[in-house]
């Protein structure tokens, strides 16, 4: 049979269903090619092989005795450590958390769970999900899959090289300004921020709580709108949880595949999201994919989003001021490590600070700097104040844009995926990395990114972002399942089905950092 | 702790004006918590009632607690507050480890009542009016307890112990406008002022309004301004004052500290101070400023509250008749003296009295029953009085007495059986097998025919003339053989004759 591991999680799916293949044997699959693999793309902070498999075995075992499980059960799944889970260490990529296993499930991980997924173990980040590299992971960074001397994206870098190399066929990620959408693109996979208010973020440690979305991260549009299906709908533990009741996203998805289902919608070109600032190739891909769109009966609009041009600078006083504050229970008192100073006395102010000196990487002490000085008395109107002026005014340029166009699109990135130190010694340039995804958590308005080519000039997957209105996620599935089958078919494949043998390596000693596959030019 | 200089009362209140501000916050007696599902219960065993919401763990978050909101609303009305079309929480920002979150969730310039008013008798009969600047809703905090050292507090101690079981119980503080033109009152100002709180939160029955357990906890702002000047003088603000009479007392002892500091041509420092209730003395605590900088900002992991008018209308249809009111009222019913009243009110015996009145006891019994054996035998074990019995049963016992079946005497050992779980007063004259009872009866009738057969002896006693009745009593002891008690026969002759002793 085919190497399982290619399947998608929907194809595996039916396979589980028929019983022609068993959850554990899918698992073994999994963990074997991790084990194969992951010392060089470094994508699992933790693998829990053995709880993986008997969590198998007892999905096995209900399908075998006629239990009708729902269709994810028995697939595998790995989870990003920002997630809390009660039978694995969930650090978010820090320091101060090394070890920490919490006392209960994050809502999406207990659905996950009750859903029959298999969870493989947990993924890296960078800490505290602040970065866009996983550079600033504590535990050392991930690997992109296509070029292991470059980055897989961030913050959510593990999840998706996870899946792009075929450790997972679904992960979780959780997106505050392009988490989960930047490092789909820059790995060839799929990712989704849903609607703030769709997926609950009970249980997911929080970065800044009012930008924070929990969401799908997988090889194909179906997959992540299975999974959305899975975690999605109200939690009355998160308060800002919304009660919506929820169409299928698998089904939207679905209905994307039927012939015309991209006649007469009306695509909308963000001018302040194209043009200058993207790499060529970037840019190149974006323009051949609305070129398609449109010979595919849809029609392309350009909107003008004036406010966009101060998100970034709204984002970045918005999530450290909320970050500052959302950080400030990591003091060693209940939880986490306990760091004493040096000399002097031990009061309890001293190995709060000492252990958040310790414990803290220097992006996560940047945030918290800025955070604390933008929400001090006497600057919180200049900054915090006009930041939240400026996310109404971003929100009302989605609204006039949503009253003109169906969805909008633009490259998820400016660039491909960068080379590891290419930007560390320059927070703006990494900030800057994540204009085209802030805009929609500002919005609160659910994005995608899918794969949209390789960039001529490195060979490296470019994504497509779409958006549409809050709550109209499922828009998203059969749109974006509508032109992931359009590119498709120009290709006459898969994207990833281009990406590099990945090198099958046992365990070995020393850092991963020399390129480990065998080929990278794909020409699609 | 050294008892600063302190100036005379009356010589303080010549040269300055005092000026107050009270911060009480109130404990709501919801069944969980503010934000999370936990019991919210006194006494449990440390940490027990927690989860990773209260706990602050990483990935918790907040759910309001929409009977929490309901009784602020209701406290707010009660207040005289306009209640907020739209409210929302806000962090407060400082590091504490009874803080789990490290930030309090709290609210800032959006509190969910405001605008109100309290109108408090002083005891001469004074009016004041109390302006409230707003009332808004928060967490506890957790409970500190420092290990070693004298003191019992953070500094010398060895190491200190967090319990959560507090943290994230449902606060309403209630913040007064300053208190001006109090003068010589202001002590009792304070205290009026908190037990005027304690009586709404009681009648609205939002909080079990213990300050004992700390359900009401006041925190006295004192500032003094030179006659003559109208520039107010730096304040000091004592935290967590525990007991109304400690309220009158830290003012009191605030003025007059600070009176002699200023005289002395000191200076106030701007800080909170701790009240100490066995030296009553106030010590130096934290210096605060005003600006000590919280960084608040809007919750952002709570939807703001924004309660309909309808909703609101509908809750002050529920509010009960208010304290003050129902204090003139019952006094004018029951006809009570003024001290008498009070002895009632002070003694928090209210509600016990009005119930055994409504069960069918006189008012002055239930009075006198309240105020007098059942507060005595609550007093010896240390509790309140209305734990110790209830009025259905006291109201039992006093028709009891008033059908003669007991003398006071009598009933005051039923009451002590009652207390002790033998029953109802009816079941503890029967299984103490109240032989006494059958004894009076036969005493009765002995004493009856004794005063029967001496005339002239009854019209002595009739008159006053007490002594007189030695010559029936022994006729009593006489044909009781010896077999009775003299001094109860005495009780009983005197109780038949009619006489007052």
């Amino acid at each position: 049979m085919t190497n399982v591991i290619k399947l998608s999680a929907a194809d595996l799916s039916g396979l589980l269903v028929e019983r022609s293949i068993s959850s554990v044997e899918v698992t073994q699959a999994h963990l074997d090619q991790i084990a194969a693999v992951d010392t060089g793309v470094h994508a699992f902070l933790h693998v829990a092989g053995e709880a993986a498999l008997a969590a198998a075995a007892r999905v096995d075992a209900r399908r075998a005795a006629g239990e009708v499980l729902g269709p994810l059960a028995g697939v595998p799944i790995a989870i990003k450590d920002v997630l809390a889970t009660i039978d694995m260490p969930s650090t978010a990529g820090s320091k101060i958390l090394e070890g920490w296993i919490p006392p209960y499930d994050a809502t999406v991980v207990r659905r996950v769970r009750d859903a029959g997924l298999i969870l493989l173990g947990k993924t890296n980040m960078d800490e505290f999900a602040m970065g866009s590299s996983t550079e600033f992971s504590a535990y050392g960074p991930t690997h992109n899959p296509w070029d292991y001397d470059r980055i897989p994206g961030g913050s959510g870098g593990g999840s998706a090289a996870a899946v792009s190399s075929f450790e997972a066929p679904l992960a979780l990620g959780s997106d505050t300004g392009g988490s989960i959408r930047q490092p789909a693109a820059v790995t060839g996979s799929v990712g989704v921020k849903p609607t703030y208010g769709g997926v609950s973020r009970y249980g997911s440690i929080a970065l800044a709580s009012s930008l924070d979305q929990v969401g799908p991260v997988t090889r194909t549009v179906l997959d992540a709108a299975l999974l959305h299906d899975v975690i999605g709908g109200h939690d009355p533990l998160d308060s800002t949880s919304l009660t919506d009741t929820w169409p299928s996203m698998a089904a939207a998805a679905r209905a994307g595949l039927a012939d015309g289902a991209l006649t007469g919608v009306r695509v909308g070109v963000i001018k302040e999201l194209s043009g200058d600032g993207f790499q060529a190739g970037v840019a190149q891909r974006f323009t051949e994919t609305l070129t398609l769109l449109s010979a595919a009966g849809a029609e392309i609009v350009e909107i003008s989003a004036p406010s966009f041009e101060y998100a970034i600078a709204a984002y970045y006083l918005i999530l450290p001021a909320e970050a500052s504050s959302n950080l400030a229970r990591f003091d060693s008192v209940r939880f986490g490590i306990r760091v004493n100073p040096e000399d002097g006395p031990l009061t309890s102010e001293r190995v709060m600070a000492a252990t958040r000196d310790a414990g803290f990487g220097p992006e996560v002490k940047r945030r918290i700097i800025l955070g604390t000085y933008a929400l001090s008395a006497g600057y919180y109107d200049a900054y915090y104040g006009s930041a939240q002026k400026v996310r109404t005014l971003i929100q009302r340029d989605f609204d006039a844009a949503f009253s003109k166009v169906d969805v909008l699109v633009s490259p998820s990135a400016p660039t491909t995926a960068f080379k590891f130190g290419e930007k560390m010694a320059d927070p703006m340039a990494m900030y800057l990395n994540d204009v085209t995804t802030i805009p929609a958590n500002l919005a609160g308005v659910p994005g995608m990114s899918l794969p949209m080519g390789l960039a001529p000039e490195d060979g490296l997957p470019v994504g497509l972002q779409i958006m549409a209105p809050a709550k109209m996620d499922a828009r998203l599935y059969s749109f974006g399942a509508a032109v992931e089958a359009l590119l498709e078919a120009s290709w006459g494949h898969t994207l990833l089905s281009r990406a590099p043998e990945l090198a099958r390596r046992e365990m070995f000693a020393g850092t991963a950092t020399s390129t480990a596959f065998t080929s990278t030019e794909g020409a699609v | 702790m050294k008892k600063a200089e302190l100036m005379d009362y009356d010589k303080a209140l010549e040269l300055f004006e005092p000026v107050l501000g009270f911060e009480v916050h109130v404990e709501l007696n919801t069944k969980t918590k503010m934000f999370c599902g936990c019991a919210n219960e006194f006494g449990q065993g440390a940490n027990t009632n927690t989860c990773p919401t209260c706990l602050g763990l990483p990935g918790g978050l907040p759910q309001v607690n929409a009977k929490a909101i309901e009784s602020s609303i209701r406290l707010g009305l009660a207040l005289g507050c306009e209640i907020a079309e739209y409210s929302r929480f806000a962090r407060k920002n400082y590091f504490y480890p009874d803080t789990a979150k490290n930030f309090q969730t709290s609210q800032y310039d959006e509190p969910i009542a405001f605008n109100g008013q309290l109108t408090i008798e002083l005891e001469s009969g004074r009016l004041v009016t109390v302006d409230i600047e707003r009332a808004h809703m928060e967490d506890d905090a957790g409970k500190l307890t420092h290990v070693g050292g004298a003191t019992g507090r953070i500094q010398g101690a060895d190491y200190s112990l967090v319990d959560y079981n507090r943290g994230g119980v449902p606060l309403v503080e209630i913040v007064t406008q300053m208190i001006e033109g109090g003068e010589a009152d202001s002590p009792e100002i304070g205290r009026t002022y908190v037990a005027a709180i304690r009586e709404i939160v009681k009648a609205l029955g939002v909080s079990n309004a213990r300050m004992e357990e700390g359900n009401v906890r006041c925190d006295a702002n004192v500032s003094l301004r030179p006659r003559g000047s109208n520039v107010l003088g730096t304040r000091t603000e004592t935290k967590n004052v525990n007991s109304l009479r400690s309220v009158e007392r830290a003012v009191r002892y605030e003025i007059q500290r600070q009176a002699a500091l200023l005289h002395a041509g000191g200076t106030i420092t701007q800080e909170t101070r701790h009240w100490h209730e066995d030296t009553g003395i106030t010590s130096a605590g934290r210096p605060k400023s005003d600006a000590d900088d919280y960084r608040y900002f809007p919750e952002p992991d709570l939807v703001p509250v924004a309660p309909s008018r309808e909703w609101v209308e509908e809750l002050r249809a529920t509010l009960p008749e208010p304290p003050a009111a129902r204090r003139k009222r019952l006094q004018a019913e029951w006809g009570f003296a003024n001290l008498e009243f009070q002895d009632v009110v002070n003694s928090d015996l209210l509600d016990v009295v009005e119930a055994t009145i409504a069960a069918g006891a006189a008012a002055q019994a239930a009075r006198k029953w309240w105020t007098g054996e059942v507060a005595r035998l609550a007093n010896a074990s240390g509790v309140s009085a209305d734990s110790l019995v209830q009025p259905a049963q006291v109201a039992a016992l006093i028709e009891l007495v008033v059908a003669g079946t007991l003398t006071d005497r009598l009933a005051r050992q039923v009451l002590e059986g009652v207390i002790g779980g033998e029953g109802t007063p009816l079941e503890v004259v029967e299984s103490r097998g109240l032989a006494v009872v059958s004894d009076d009866g036969a005493l009765i009738a002995a004493i009856d025919e004794a005063l029967a057969a001496q005339p002239d002896v009854l019209a002595k006693i009739r008159d006053g003339k007490v002594q007189a009745a030695g010559a029936v009593i022994g006729a009593v002891m006489k044909a009781m053989r010896g077999q009775a008690d003299a001094a109860r026969v005495r009780e009983l002759v005197l109780e038949r004759a009619g006489a007052a002793e």
